[in-house]
């Protein structure tokens, strides 16, 4: 090992010869074939930008069917394929990879000093897992939809439906896999590979996010797997153990579906808390208020996310009893977040804040995640909920969770790493100008929704009746306000490239590892891997401006 | 840049993103314990699902097991068994740093073992299920007693079983692979990562075929 | 055993040919044992004695075969986690498919018992 660092001071330092991992190899084919993480998460990014932006088409044009009470552009046939599509790409294409999938894959082994991930060959697999599911979905969403809901319910779903569930169920499962390798590769990676002097509780807390959301990976997504074949074996050869003709129980496949799909809420909500702690301590210069709180509050939403699912069933003829073990298991996963929100609220007491454009999405995440997560308690009550189940409110309950905790979160996650992706600067003034349309846009878009489900407006219809019509409206203005938001960050991110200054390796005065290699950093990250001396976060003390 | 100097300090196998050959090897064999939890789930599914439904019609899963023969299932229990035996030997031989052609003996033997296993499963049981019309879906003509139960019980072993042994031929093929990068002498007593990894996934295949063989042919019993 | 300790570290523990053999031929008297049991009418306990069996067959398979007797904490700590989410899947699955039509919650053990028991 002494010979190969020796050499490395030998050759000229790659930083002054300006190579990095994005222009030591030129061609598609140095991209298709990368090993590299930091080029993986790229080609995660521009997939899930593209899934993104499909799904966000469906959602568009769902809003502006809802202007008008008799519904303005489709048959309701369509209306329903229209609102699958949408939940199925944003959900499955979109939330579950994004944040693990492009910054933690970038970041993961910059931020505990390694070279790359432990399993570079898997990585690169999952990413052809993921855009062949990809493929499978757009392919059924093209050649004419699926009308299920993002849920695939049977019998509908196995008996009834003629849309392409078994093609979309298809790409979902090989998908899963993509997940589930993604999750193995960090879970070996963030045990196995820390660099020297990186101890479990100097770990960013990002890191701490990514462990457990790996933890539901591995442990949820098989499940879904398996589901998914039972339920295409059901609908292709008619022979299953859904179909209540031979006795099966069509709500057995509900628990299996949610055993996986609400840990999968906090697969998409916990990387967002891991970038929030970043976010929240470099822009208040402070060291994270109560470090092991926050890091364990995150192992335990990911294993508390495990016991709550049959909260979503609570008015499908699940037995009282089970009812009850749900609904008082359920509030129970309140305490670790608002651990968290307590934690980051005390952090910036103190700091000294400034306003760039990631903590404009932090602060924003910070508040509607709040409001997110207060709303589930009315949910999680079994009485609330009977009344509330299955309205708008659930519909903004959970885009208030997703879309103002989860996207939030990345799109402040993007800003931030940005520089360090790219090595160049945005212009700041359109991110915060782009930061404050989305908040804006968002707040109009669901918070009305939140009313329309109070008032008894059921979701997943294509027309309603014309007194919720002036929040409709509301919403719908909101949602256009969003997309104009979405698009802003794709116009100056994509210029930033090529024309953004250059952004030094570390523009924020951030602490951590991965802003004390070069912007864009090397192939192998660090020159020489790094020794860790000092906890996260460790910021000068208050008071102490630079 | 280094690749060089780092070549030349560790054995052959080594991948550049780790330290030194240890981590490399702690790193394999964590990736497969956590591949193999991911299995426990994907079966998981399965099994969560068998274990209500037997409770919810007991009688007719008694019926529907014995509509499976315990000879054949006994049989390849044991084939199963001296397959991991063997397996266990065949890392035995490399981590003692025993000739290639000691360490290819045992492989095969295990690939040997497991194809009967499949082969007894396709020749004495699937085929007879499918003459006796007892594969639901495909061909199915039971009208016994219990008959949607017995039809719910078929699918499950079905399911299982062949779940099962599409993971035996994945196994077969990564014995394959073994075999070709033992007689390339890509292993030593230093490094024989792949070995042993695959050689916990054969482990795990035997443990789920352990579970299955009384849940399927016995439980409910045979008196 | 002794002789072998040293090498329990990092490059893998080798395991004598006799432990192999020995877990082997466990196996395969549980093998017989429980196709023997089963045709003998024990009830309900032919369910447990068998599911017993099949559990000592694996931990067997996993400790010896498995080298998990000579692994890491952490290698049991994965195990043991799989198993556990099994159980969360299972419990909380049956606390709804096994109590439908319970029209009341009943009180202490009889909140438990009678799943359990639907169970063999």
């Amino acid at each position: 090992m002494s010979t190969a660092i020796a050499e490395a001071e030998i050759h000229e330092t790659p930083a002054e010869s300006g190579v990095n991992y994005l222009n030591v190899t030129y061609g598609i084919k140095s991209w298709l074939l990368t090993l590299d993480h930091k080029r993986i998460g790229l080609l995660y990014l521009g997939s899930i930008t593209l899934m993104f932006f499909v799904g966000g088409m469906a959602a568009v044009l769902m809003r502006l069917h809802l202007v008008e009470p008799q519904g303005a552009l489709f048959e309701p046939e369509t209306y329903n394929k229209m609102f699958s599509t949408h939940g199925i790409i944003m959900v499955f294409f979109f939330l579950v990879p994004s944040i693990p999938a492009t910054l933690g894959n970038f970041l993961i082994p910059l931020m505990i000093g390694a070279r790359d991930v432990a399993f570079p060959k898997l990585n690169l697999m999952s990413w052809y897992l993921y855009i062949t599911g990809a493929a499978f979905a757009l392919y059924a969403t093209l050649s004419g939809g699926v009308d299920t809901g993002w849920t695939f319910y049977p019998p509908y779903s196995s008996l009834y439906s003629h849309t392409h569930v078994v093609t979309v169920a298809l790409g979902v499962f090989i998908a899963g896999f993509s997940s589930i390798l993604t999750g193995l590769n960090f879970i070996v990676t963030i045990h196995k590979m820390r660099a020297p002097g990186m101890t479990w509780f100097r770990l960013p807390l990002f890191i701490w996010a990514m462990y457990a959301t790996s933890l539901i990976f591995v442990l949820g997504t098989p499940v879904i797997a398996i589901t998914l074949f039972l339920l295409g074996m059901e609908r292709i050869l008619h022979v299953g153990i859904f179909d209540p003709s031979v006795g099966g129980d069509p709500l057995l496949f509900q628990h299996l579906f949610w055993f996986y799909s609400h840990p999968a809420v906090y697969i998409m909500i916990l990387p967002g808390m891991g970038v929030v702690s970043e976010l929240i301590t470099a822009f208040s210069r402070k060291k994270i208020f109560g470090y092991a709180f926050v890091a364990f509050s995150s192992l335990s939403i990911a294993i508390i996310s495990f016991i709550v699912w049959g909260h979503h069933m609570f008015v499908t003829g699940q037995s009282i009893y089970a009812g009850l073990v749900f609904s008082v298991l359920s509030f129970l996963v309140a305490i670790p977040s608002a651990v968290k929100v307590f934690n980051w609220t005390a952090t910036l007491y103190k700091g000294s804040i400034s306003y760039e454009a990631p903590m404009l999405y932090a602060l924003g995440f910070i508040g509607l995640f709040t409001i997110g997560g207060l709303t589930g308690l009315f949910l999680a009550a079994l009485a609330t909920d009977v009344h509330l189940n299955g309205t708008y409110f659930i519909v903004a309950h959970f885009h208030y969770v997703m879309v103002g905790g989860a996207v939030m979160a990345y799109m402040g996650g993007l800003h931030f790493w940005w520089p360090k992706i790219t090595g160049r600067l945005y212009p700041d003034l359109w991110a915060r100008i782009a930061a404050a349309i989305i908040f804006i846009g968002f707040n109009l878009t669901f918070f009305p929704q939140f009313v329309l489900g109070y008032l008894g407006m059921p979701r997943r219809y294509a027309i309603y009746p014309s007194e919720f019509q002036v929040l409709n409206v509301m919403s719908s203005a909101g949602a256009s306000i969003l997309g104009i938001g979405y698009i802003i960050p794709l116009i100056y991110f994509i210029w930033s490239m090529r024309y953004g200054p250059p952004a030094g390796p570390n523009p924020w005065g951030a602490k951590g590892l991965e802003w004390t290699t070069q912007s864009p950093p090397l192939t192998e990250n660090f020159e020489t891997i790094p020794i860790v001396t000092e906890d996260a976060y460790n910021y000068p003390s208050e008071g102490a401006h630079v | 840049m280094s690749d060089l100097a780092t070549h030349g300090a560790h054995p052959q196998g080594f991948a550049h993103q780790f330290e030194d050959i240890e981590q490399q090897r702690d790193a394999g064999r964590l990736g497969m314990w956590v591949f193999l939890v991911t299995e426990i789930l994907f079966f998981g599914g399965m099994f969560t699902s068998y274990t209500i439904y037997r409770a919810l019609h007991l009688e007719s899963f008694v019926q529907g097991s014995h509509q499976l023969i315990v000879k054949f299932g006994a049989t390849n229990t044991a084939v199963l068994i001296l397959s991991s035996l063997t397996m266990a030997l065949a890392i035995r031989a490399a981590q003692t740093g025993k000739k290639k052609g000691q360490i290819i003996f045992w492989l095969i033997l295990t690939m040997i073992l497991g194809a009967a296993f499949i082969g007894i499963k396709l020749r004495f049981e699937w085929y007879r299920d499918y003459t006796e019309g007892l594969i639901p879906g495909v061909h199915w003509f039971y009208n016994g007693p219990h008959a949607p139960g017995v039809k719910m019980f078929m699918c499950f072993y079905f399911f299982m079983t062949g779940l099962h042994a599409i993971h035996m031929v994945v196994g077969l093929g990564l014995l394959t692979v073994l075999v070709i990068m033992t007689a390339r002498n890509k292993f030593s007593a230093e490094y024989y990562s792949p070995l042993e990894i695959s050689g916990l996934y054969w482990h795990f295949v035997d443990i789920v075929w352990i579970f299955l063989f009384p849940l399927l042919y016995l439980i409910g019993g045979r008196y | 055993m002794s002789d072998h300790t040293e090498q329990s570290g990092h490059a893998g523990h080798i395991v004598p040919v006799s432990t192999y053999l020995f877990v082997f031929l466990a196996l395969m008297v549980g093998t017989a044992l429980t196709t023997w049991i089963a045709y003998i009418d024990l009830g309900r306990w032919n369910t447990v004695v068998a599911l017993t069996i099949a559990v000592i067959k694996m931990v067997l398979v996993v400790l010896f075969f498995m080298h998990v007797k000579y692994a890491t904490g952490l290698t049991r700590v994965v195990i043991l986690a799989g198993f556990f989410w099994l159980g969360i899947m299972i419990t909380l699955s049956c606390s709804d498919e096994l109590t439908r039509g319970w029209e009341i919650v009943p009180q202490g053990w009889n909140m438990i018992v009678p799943i359990v028991a639907r169970l063999f």
